[in-house]
């Protein structure tokens, strides 16, 4: 007969341990489809190393990947403590790239100094709006927002085709639905150019200071969730919202704050791609940072600063898996595995941290 | 306004409303079994991918039409399994852990197609399920075409529905696991195992949603493409709720919603002049959110939704 029984308490340092683990065990669980490919084992992960911390250029290719996945990462760690299900960052994500071009492209002009500012605030504001959406029909209507946000994932994709055939859609592009480039007194600068000229090494490389305004995003959320009454209003209401109700929490009140906070965050992952990196918008912007934005914000136990890390990890499988399934004909779906095993891998970690499974003699023995 | 008239007259719309609706039947259907069970699956979409792209290869491969739609429900109901053990004995958020399945689902399915087909261009197809001629019931007039010149799979949706709603409402194992999804103390005390009933109602529901993919590839479609399934999971997610749980409801929205589509498809070619095509495309979404948010306040979800249940403490 199995039993299930609650340990006493996590101590600081499981919790620790068990995203890394569970990294670990989903990196070991890519030998059997790499195997089901014929690649041979040890060298592909090699070349998965190798892709990452081979060369400066190919780890500062892993740190641009991983910033929109840090804002992404925050925007669902933030709406999970409350126990809001934002799925929607996908299109947040979209909602934010579509205001950073609608300001960014020539509407206004001025110096960098208030255009860059202005371009994401804009972009911020529509993924804002994104999930704020979402939350009304919740606190409202009592819709279950799971569904809501992710359905708007693909109502914002179309829209976002129809703006790019439409309105946004640049008229020197030849017919190809893409939209006017940012402006370069509106992008967000390259790292190369900004940084003292002594790191040199930074030349032609793409990564880019949406990276700094992640970090900083993720330092702000940090304090903000655990040394302010709004983050406390958050974990009281994501832990028990009849309680925090009780003790004269504003329930829906939070709940709406913390969706357009989420929202924004992930429209600035829009932001941040449109502006600093591809410089105008298409409709493949994003291979889907706004899901993979809930495996980083798992991992990361829903920490604003594990989401840093938990990003960086998930960057360096996209970045490395891509440079091994270059080199060994291996499909390079294999990243999109090893970041969906990761999640699972630490669910199921985080449960054998909260319980123990005791097997006992027979069925049916007192409880 | 005519024109709008001539549409519903025309009987190949009722002939698209029931094929539209058919992959949203199997699915609305897996959904409810889950949900009555106490088990939210948001694996759905992910599962919908997988029978899309097993139940194709299987046929690829040489297998006959039904291997393929059995191999389809058995991949499906495989990842049911894994849903239920994180989400039963385990007691894991259950929406984390759908979508953990939907990514899982997707990115299995995907790599295992790229892996088996890697060098080709243009989706190599199949001899799929084709409609059904069956004599003198498809000359009725009008009734003939509509329901007896559909494919064997869709034939299969409308006598799930039945099955389903014999199964929950005249059978022990039917209250039982109705039981499960609204008080599973009761249930333990009646010495049944709650595991044991949930894990099978999710794996049979994951089964049912694989079937909904496996119409994709074997009877809309002859080829496997990838995000072909495109949110048609999670459109059954609120169309469930639509239907109060109750499968007889679940066809009836899922019928409506083809419908809707087979109309909007309809209307587009009229109206495509003036209004972008988009705003047609998006039509679908838009109406699964505001049937939602209509149906939201009252409706009864099963009670133990959501709850995890364990053994031996309450």
């Amino acid at each position: 007969m199995m039993m299930i029984e609650p340990r006493g308490g996590i101590s600081k340092r499981m919790q620790m341990a068990i995203p890394v683990i569970a990294a670990f065990v989903a990196l070991a669980l890519a030998a059997l489809p790499l195997a089901f490919a014929g690649a041979p084992i040890f060298p592909a992960y090699w070349e998965m190393f190798n892709g990452v911390f081979g060369s400066m250029f190919s780890f500062t290719e892993m740190l641009t990947r991983a910033t929109p996945l840090i804002f992404t990462g925050l925007a669902a760690a933030l709406a999970f403590k409350a126990r809001l299900w934002n799925i929607g960052a996908e299109g947040q994500l979209y909602l934010g790239a579509m205001g950073a071009v609608a300001v960014g492209t020539g509407l206004v002009d001025g110096p960098a100094i208030l255009m860059i500012p202005l371009v994401m605030l804009a972009g911020a504001g529509a993924g804002a709006a994104g999930m704020l959406g979402p939350a009304i029909l919740k606190t409202r209507f009592g819709a279950d927002e799971v569904v809501t946000s992710l359905l708007l994932n693909f109502i914002i994709l179309i829209f976002v085709q129809m703006m790019l055939e439409g309105p946004l859609k640049d008229p020197m592009s030849m017919g190809w639905p893409q939209s006017e480039p940012i402006l370069d007194n509106a992008a967000l600068p390259r790292l190369s150019d900004v940084l003292p000229s002594q790191i040199t090494i930074m030349d032609r490389m793409r990564i880019h200071s949406g990276l700094i305004v992640a970090l900083i995003a993720a330092v702000v959320a940090q304090i903000a969730l655990s040394k302010t009454t709004w983050g406390f209003k958050i974990r009281a209401v994501g832990e028990n919202a009849a309680a925090a109700r009780h003790a004269g929490i504003g329930v829906n009140r939070t709940l709406l704050g913390v969706a357009c906070i989420s929202g924004a965050l992930a429209g600035l992952a829009g932001v941040s791609e449109v502006a600093g990196l591809k410089g105008y918008l298409t409709t493949d912007l994003s291979p889907g940072y706004g899901y993979s934005g809930i495996v980083v914000a798992m991992l990361a136990g829903l920490s604003p600063i594990g989401v840093v890390i938990a990003a960086l990890y998930v960057a360096s499988v996209f970045v490395g898996a891509d440079s091994m399934s270059r080199a060994m004909g291996v499909s390079s779906f294999l990243a999109d595995l090893v970041v969906s095993l990761s999640l699972i891998s630490v669910l199921v970690g985080g449960f054998f941290a909260r319980y123990r499974i005791r097997f006992t003699g027979k069925a049916g023995s007192p409880s | 306004m005519m024109d709008l008239l001539q549409i519903f007259l025309n009987e190949s719309f009722w002939v698209a409303s029931l094929r539209i609706a058919t992959p949203l039947i199997f699915g609305v259907l897996g959904a409810l079994l889950c949900e009555r069970a106490g088990v939210l699956n948001l694996g759905i979409e992910g599962i919908f991918v997988v029978g899309a792209m097993v139940g194709w290869m299987t046929v690829y491969a040489g297998a006959p039409l039904w291997i393929g739609v059995l191999a389809a429900a058995g991949g499906g109901a495989l990842f049911g399994l894994l849903h239920a053990i994180l989400t039963v004995p385990l007691g894991l958020s259950q929406h984390v852990s759908g979508l953990g399945i939907t990514l899982f689902a997707t990115s299995t399915a995907s790599f295992l197609y790229r892996t088996i087909l890697p060098d080709v261009s243009s989706p190599p197809r199949i001899k799929a399920f084709q409609p059904m001629d069956v004599p003198i019931l498809s000359d009725i007039p009008f009734l003939g075409p509509v329901v007896f010149q559909q494919t064997a799979m869709t034939w299969l949706a409308l006598i799930m529905v039945g099955v389903v709603w014999w199964v929950i409402n005249r059978t022990p194992l039917g209250v039982a696991i109705q039981a499960v999804g609204d008080n599973p103390d009761a249930v333990n005390a009646q010495g049944l195992s709650v595991y044991k009933l949930r894990i099978g109602a999710v794996m049979a529901g994951s089964a049912l949603m694989a079937l909904g993919g496996a119409f994709l590839t074997m009877s809309a479609f002859d080829a496997f493409f990838f995000g072909m399934v495109n949110g048609r999971g999670w459109i059954c997610i609120a169309l469930v709720i639509f239907a109060s749980w109750r499968p007889g409801k679940a066809l009836l929205g899922a019928l409506l919603f083809g419908m809707f589509d087979a109309f909007q498809v309809r209307l587009q070619t009229e109206a495509g002049a003036v209004i972008p095509s988009q705003i047609f495309l998006m039509a679908p979404y838009v109406l699964s959110i505001v049937a939602l948010v209509f149906v939201a306040r009252k409706a009864e979800y099963p009670r133990a939704l959501l709850q995890p249940w364990f053994k031996g403490h309450r």
